[in-house]
């Protein structure tokens, strides 16, 4: 843990606390249907035409059960068309490579993946899709289940705010324009600046490069009709193959990472996701790939403080997040700089950590603290690979994303989740105070209360319950790439990830199987829609109610009281539902690893 | 029922013009401003050789295992590593069996190579798979490590290869940013390009 190390965690944190204003005010004026930006000029037109194509009219605003409906019929659409590409990718145009169709359970669960801003990875990347595929099928949902979810937060805000109403917006001109005028000119400057720094951005077919030093190595000799040949001893015989080519994957990535990164997407353009070299080439464009996918869920906070009036509530809601969000930080840290005792007495340098699964580029604290900003949100890319993470800098992660990616969280979905969150504090601040619960002004009654904990339940159902299955199937362990307290943790993370929408992976699990495609896809339309419709009664509910004005015995909802009150109940919920799983899996797997248990 | 086929039909349509918007008229604006701004890197940052033929990617580690170079850090991307349209780790954990024989095994092979003492403490990334497979740089530790092999194997001064791995050294951008790498495919190809008289 070297001094430039905390220097850099330093930066991050400064750099996020600068933009959380300035993109948070920027954020007033995009969700507001009549706001102006500098943009106008060249949008506005752009935004009439679209509403009129679409049939809106924008000033119309819908209720709680309208702005829900639209918003899955949308998805809904959006699933299908991308479903519809996958199936079909030999026959679109942009595929060099000749790539075939995706089988139905991969398409299924990849247009799902996609459409619930999950962006879990059973495909992989440059081995499956087509240059269509990436930039049409995916791409339209880094854009719409990002702006979907800041939508969803925006109606849950107003519905907050607004006093003795009905409506909470319309959904359609929410996510027009936070496309329009938030997600795409940020991307624009963004990928650009992304391709300075060695991020590719092209069509051309896969580079085929001579190499400098050939090499051999030990194949399968096949016959003529491409079976394995095999000798007396019925092994497969071996022959020497030269390798003397590399061919380097090509296509247009720096359009599609932009707004993977910003819109807390997470799906690489490459199999390795954010730790291939042209998908995250310096150190650079790591930072800037870290800093955004953070940037609107912080922003979010700040609107919500603008929103309701209480500016210190947005900045408490943000304190309690970055609290979490430290301490997960150090301690991936540390044990990933920690390293593996088992490696050291084989010979390895101690003072190197544990770099099985990281970039030099990146080195040690880059490695933890991308790790941990992905998980915190629901960003699921990855710039090392997780599931070669010490055993509790892996548990970081997996509790980060077992929380409900609360800790800034995915775009709009962060702030959402969190606001389930203040609704249960200050029910649990009313109950030890013995007074009605009452969350800026508006009472907390038991059907909030009630939603509230359905959202919660919904998710450690799904999670533990989907885990539990596949860990008492075949189906389910046929995948493990890892065997012993380890492979528990792959199962657990496949289904936390999918569940939470984060799409990170203990990636040696072998998922694209038609058990593991049809459970996760499952456990991403629960964890997404499941969530979101109790969400919006709440929003539906609060937005009828008139606020009162606040008297002697209000719970305050910022200071350091109402954030240490708001850490406290994330963690106790959190620890409650997953403390008994995460022991069976990585808890115990620490203690194996100092002891030199191998499996 | 003509509210219901008028939202569906907004909600198909919202798709297409987002689909227009986003995933056409985006990426194209975007390949056309890196296409004229800055060419070699939106390609790929590709080394190309006088005869034309690509030799390979600035970014993109190749597998080496001749003594005169310097070696990538082991591979598992794809089936043979170093497959640079198939980019992964190992994904192995901190318990496995598997792991730890491969480690142990490159340990003794590194300390063989190298000249290193038996018990001499090796570079975590010279035995460690990278996240991609692909990855370019080797750490300068380990870089430094294998300077004397390499100066033997080429019959050139130490120094003279040191003074290479310096220039080939990436530090923290910034001084802060990251860690510093060496990247050993341009450094193998200075090398070979300094006994080819023409450094």
């Amino acid at each position: 843990m070297r001094s430039t190390d905390w220097l850099q965690l330093a930066l991050y944190i400064g750099a996020l606390a600068l933009i959380t204003k300035p993109l948070g005010i920027y954020l007033t004026h995009v969700l507001d249907a009549r706001g102006t930006t500098w943009l106008d000029p060249v949008m506005k037109p752009l935004e009439r035409l679209t509403y009129r194509l679409m049939g809106v009219v924008p000033e119309k605003e819908q209720d709680w059960k309208g702005y829900t409906f639209a918003m899955l019929l949308f998805s809904l659409a959006g699933c299908l068309f991308t479903y519809a590409i996958l199936r079909l990718q030999h026959l679109l145009p942009l595929n060099p490579q000749g790539l075939g169709p995706l089988s139905p359970h991969l398409a299924f669960n990849t247009a799902v993946s996609f459409t619930t801003n999950t962006n879990w990875q059973s495909y992989g990347g440059e081995s499956t899709m087509s240059y269509f595929s990436q930039m049409v099928a995916l791409t339209l949902h880094n854009f719409a289940s990002a702006a979907t979810g800041i939508a969803i937060a925006a109606a849950l805000v107003r519905g907050i705010a607004r006093q003795s109403a009905t409506t909470l917006g319309n959904f359609w001109v929410d996510l027009v324009r936070t496309t329009y005028y938030l997600l795409l000119p940020i991307c624009v400057v963004f990928a650009i600046a992304l391709v300075s720094q060695g991020m590719i951005q092209n069509f051309s077919p896969y580079t085929k490069a001579r190499l400098v030093e050939p090499y051999k190595v030990p194949v399968e000799k096949k016959n003529d009709k491409g079976e394995t040949v095999l000798g007396a001893d019925g092994k497969p015989v071996m022959e020497e193959q030269t390798i003397d080519e590399q061919v380097i994957a090509q296509g247009p990535m720096a359009s599609q990472i932009a707004v993977k990164m910003l819109g807390t997407n997470g799906g690489g353009f490459a199999n390795a996701n954010a730790a291939q070299p042209f998908e995250n080439p310096t150190p650079l464009s790591n930072f800037l790939q870290m800093l955004s996918i953070f940037a609107i869920g912080s922003a979010l906070t700040y609107y919500l403080g603008r929103m309701t009036g209480n500016q210190g509530h947005g900045w408490s809601v943000w304190a309690a997040m970055m609290a979490i969000f430290l301490a997960g930080a150090l301690v991936c840290w540390w044990a990933e700089a920690s390293g593996n005792p088992i490696h050291h007495g084989l010979g390895v340098a101690a003072a190197d950590g544990n770099m099985e699964g990281k970039e030099i580029r990146f080195g040690i604290f880059n490695s933890a603290l991308f790790a941990t900003i992905t998980t915190a949100a629901s960003c699921g890319a990855v710039n090392s690979m997780h599931d070669s993470f010490t055993a509790l800098g892996g548990l970081v992660p997996l509790f980060n994303i077992e929380l409900g990616e609360i800790v800034i969280g995915g775009v709009g979905a962060g702030l959402y989740g969190m606001l389930v969150f203040v609704v249960l504090a200050v029910f649990i601040a009313g109950l030890m105070v013995g007074r009605t619960p009452e969350y800026l002004g508006k009472k907390i009654q038991s059907y909030e209360v009630k939603m509230a904990m359905l959202s919660l339940l919904v998710l450690s159902l799904s999670i533990l319950g989907f885990s539990a299955w596949a860990s008492a199937s075949e189906w389910g362990l046929a995948g493990l790439n890892n065997v012993g307290p380890h492979g528990l943790g792959e199962i657990l993370y496949a289904f936390s990830s999918a569940t939470g929408n984060n799409g990170s992976a203990f990636a040696g699990l072998t998922a694209n199987t038609p058990w593991y495609n049809t459970t996760l896809g499952l456990a991403m339309l629960i964890g997404r829609f499941l969530m979101i419709i109790p969400i919006m009664a709440i929003a539906g509910s609060l937005v009828v109610k008139k606020a009162s004005p606040p008297g002697a015995g209000t719970f305050p909802v910022s200071g350091v009281t109402f954030t240490a009150l708001l850490v406290g109940t994330v963690l106790l919920i959190g620890a409650l539902n997953f403390f008994p799983v995460l022991a069976l899996g990585p808890i115990i797997e620490h203690f194996l690893n100092a002891q030199g248990t191998l499996y | 029922m003509r509210d219901l086929f008028t939202e569906i039909r907004g909600a198909a349509l919202a798709t297409l013009i987002l689909a227009a918007v986003c995933c056409g008229a985006y990426p194209l604006l975007v390949f056309g401003v890196a296409q004229i701004a800055f060419p070699a890197e939106a390609n790929g940052s590709l080394i190309v050789a006088p005869d034309g033929s690509v030799l390979g990617s600035a970014l993109m580690a190749q597998g080496f295992t001749g003594d005169g170079y310097f070696h990538p850090r082991p591979s598992a991307a794809g089936a043979n590593g170093y497959d640079a349209a198939s980019s992964g780790g190992s994904n192995l954990g901190p318990t496995s069996k598997k792991l730890a024989d491969a480690i142990a095994a490159r340990v003794v092979a590194y300390r063989a190579e190298n000249g290193l003492v038996p018990d001499a403490a090796v570079p975590a990334d010279a035995v460690t798979a990278s996240g991609s497979g692909l990855d370019p740089h080797i750490s300068p530790r380990n870089a430094a490590l294998q300077v004397p092999r390499v100066a033997a194997a080429r019959g050139i001064a130490e120094d003279r290869v040191r003074a290479l791995v310096d220039k080939h050294t990436e530090p923290p951008t910034l001084g802060v940013l990251g860690d510093a790498g060496v990247n050993m495919l341009t450094l193998n190809l200075a090398l070979d390009a300094e006994a080819r008289g023409n450094p």
